[in-house]
């Protein structure tokens, strides 16, 4: 393997108690990696060795150029320039909100200090906690007070290990929009820990799935979830998810049309202003398809697509799960549709065919919605 | 009268101070380490703790006897002996002091367990520095608690004193002593003095130690 500076490639192999990890990846240095799949399949501890907090002597981690560990070559956890977020914030109940924001600021090696102590407090929307005793803040504040902490040491890696996982659903819709603004605003690749696929649909571009100390794939978010060979197309809430970007208002009935890889959807227009980005989440379930495309005057779903069958799998006794690309060509975006059996054998359908999807419902999944976050569109049920 | 008084405190404060020196880095060690040989070396600094007083006393008398190696060392190096010295009297009392010392300090850098001296490598803290700035302040009450507990000890003894100091006035005449001696004399007034004076002091000690310990009480999380 030759470094690469664009990427960050981890190995590592080992017995720690009785269970064996050997999990391997490479993955980009940009935006939000999720390394994903079931509890006990290994996640945390590949996360522990990253930071060097758990050392496996057969181990290889590399971060661009600079490698942290291999063969003999060991950095301790303290001179990685990361940012560590536990599951519980495990904030200093010693020092004050600053102090245990400044912690790590104040042991960075001279030089650049790119991410602000301001800039962290009004990312995180910190102020109103800065002079609160550290043992009365709540669970939610306590872990953005660690966010917090953890991107003020400067960090070139950001590890998050389940970070919502000890919240309450209130907590966790409290901190979501924040770990968004800070995939947008910050610079810093995230390796993110999760068994919550909500939370990976949300936040992730690239995804580790794992299982049994094994990563048994690797690749960007949209593909792995529409892949045949892995389990996630057999979940029975199976999506995709397609980044998207609003293209055009329709002020007259309060929508806008969004456009993803190879095709053009219909969605509320809240979504923002033209050229608002967007993460769209089309469950499996809401897509249905044809052969022709229904006229205009006969259906009232907005959103048709033409789009290419790639592959199809039964599901359950019933069912089938249809992999689609969008496009007449099938050059775009993947998505699932789940229909039943009967259907697919009545319409006579088949890889390679193109034919049209119907989509009932588009889910704008990082927004933060009061509501269950599914928004239909255009279903006249 | 008062010379015990003074001689006991001046004793006790020297002790106290050298025992957080060395309780520290071994309540550390037991707290941490993995090794196998952990519950041994634990085993061997709380021995104080059950032997009889004056059995330590003697083991300490024959190690610094000036036929012995260590006692020819130390009359080698400082031209004096240890026992019947105040110097003696010190080094006894931190030995037979230590589990009183190392055991609320052990306690406490264990009731925190890794977790924050791992958030602390995370924010490029090394670990010593991370033992000062984290481990220390967390562990606040343990020391507290050992070293009140470590001076009250020391104040209290009885048997090694007997054994390795003997009875010499300003030297090693210490208060249980003083007050074995006022008794033996039939001084009952001198010794009700001295013996209440102690009653008093213990109290105060414990409930003072249980009352900042209340203060300085991180919250758990």
């Amino acid at each position: 393997m030759t470094p690469r500076p664009d990427r960050i490639t981890a190995g590592f192999t080992g017995r720690l108690g009785t269970f064996d990890l050997n999990a391997r990846f490479e993955v980009p240095a940009t935006g939000v990696t999720a390394l994903f799949g079931p509890s006990g399949c290994g996640k945390t501890t590949v996360l522990r060795c990253m930071a060097g907090l758990t050392r496996l002597n057969d181990g290889v981690l590399r971060i661009g150029a600079d490698v942290w560990q291999d063969g003999a070559r060991f950095v301790p956890p303290h001179r990685r320039p990361i940012g560590y977020v536990f599951q519980e914030a495990s904030l200093f109940p010693h020092l004050s909100v600053p102090n245990n924001l400044r912690y790590g600021q104040r042991r960075t090696r001279n030089g650049a200090r790119p991410v602000a102590f301001d800039d962290v407090v009004d990312l995180l929307g910190l102020a109103r906690l800065l002079d609160r005793p550290t043992a009365v803040l709540s669970g939610g504040e306590r872990q953005r007070v660690a966010i917090g902490r953890a991107l003020l040491s400067q960090p070139r890696l950001l590890l998050m290990d389940e970070p919502l996982s000890a919240l309450d659903r209130f907590s966790k819709d409290e901190i979501l929009p924040y770990l968004e603004t800070l995939h947008d605003r910050l610079d810093i690749p995230v390796l993110y820990v999760s068994h919550d696929i909500a939370e990976v649909e949300r936040l992730a571009d690239t995804l580790v799935l794992m299982d049994h100390g094994r990563a048994e794939a690797v690749g960007p978010l949209s593909a792995l979830m529409a892949d045949p060979a892995l389990p996630l197309a057999r979940l029975p809430e199976a999506a995709e998810v397609l980044d998207a970007e609003v293209v055009e208002h329709d002020s007259a009935y309060g929508l806008a049309t969004v456009a993803v890889p190879g095709g053009r959807l219909i969605v509320p227009a809240d979504a923002g202003a033209v050229g608002t980005r967007h993460r769209l989440r089309i469950v499996a379930n809401d897509v249905s398809l044809s052969r022709q495309p229904p006229a205009a005057a006969d259906s009232s779903i907005l959103n048709v697509l033409p789009v290419r069958i790639i592959g199809a799998e039964p599901t359950g006794a019933h069912l089938v799960t249809v992999f689609l690309l969008l496009g007449h060509d099938g050059t775009g975006a993947p998505l699932l549709a789940r229909i039943t059996r009967k259907s697919w054998d009545m319409l006579g359908l088949a890889a390679g065919q193109t034919v049209h999807a119907m989509v009932k419902g588009v889910a704008l999944v990082d927004r933060p919605a009061p509501e269950p976050p599914t928004t239909h569109t255009g279903d006249s049920r | 009268m008062w010379d015990p008084v003074v001689l006991t405190i001046t004793l006790a404060g020297i002790a106290t101070v050298l025992l957080l020196v060395v309780a520290t880095p071994i309540a550390w060690w037991l707290a941490r380490s993995r090794s196998a040989w952990k519950e041994i070396i634990g085993a061997v600094v709380t021995l104080p703790l059950v032997l009889p007083p004056t059995v330590l006393g003697f083991y300490l008398l024959i190690a610094f006897s000036p036929n012995s190696p260590l006692g020819q060392g130390v009359i080698a190096v400082f031209g004096q002996g240890l026992p019947f010295t105040f110097e003696g009297l010190v080094l006894a009392s931190v030995v037979y002091s230590l589990p009183f010392a190392v055991q609320p300090i052990r306690n406490a850098f264990e009731a925190f367990g890794d977790r924050p001296l791992e958030v602390a490598a995370t924010l490029r803290a090394s670990p010593w520095n991370a033992f000062w700035t984290v481990a220390v302040p967390l562990a606040r009450p343990g020391f507290l608690a050992g070293a009140v507990l470590g001076f009250a000890h020391t104040v209290g003894e009885f048997g090694v004193v007997l054994m390795i100091g003997g009875n010499i006035p300003g030297e090693t005449k210490v208060l249980s002593i003083a007050i074995y001696d006022y008794v033996e004399t039939l001084q009952w007034t001198q010794a009700h003095i001295l013996a209440g004076g102690m009653l008093g002091f213990s109290f105060t000690v414990l409930l003072a130690m249980r009352l900042i310990e209340k203060r300085l009480g991180w919250s758990p999380r």
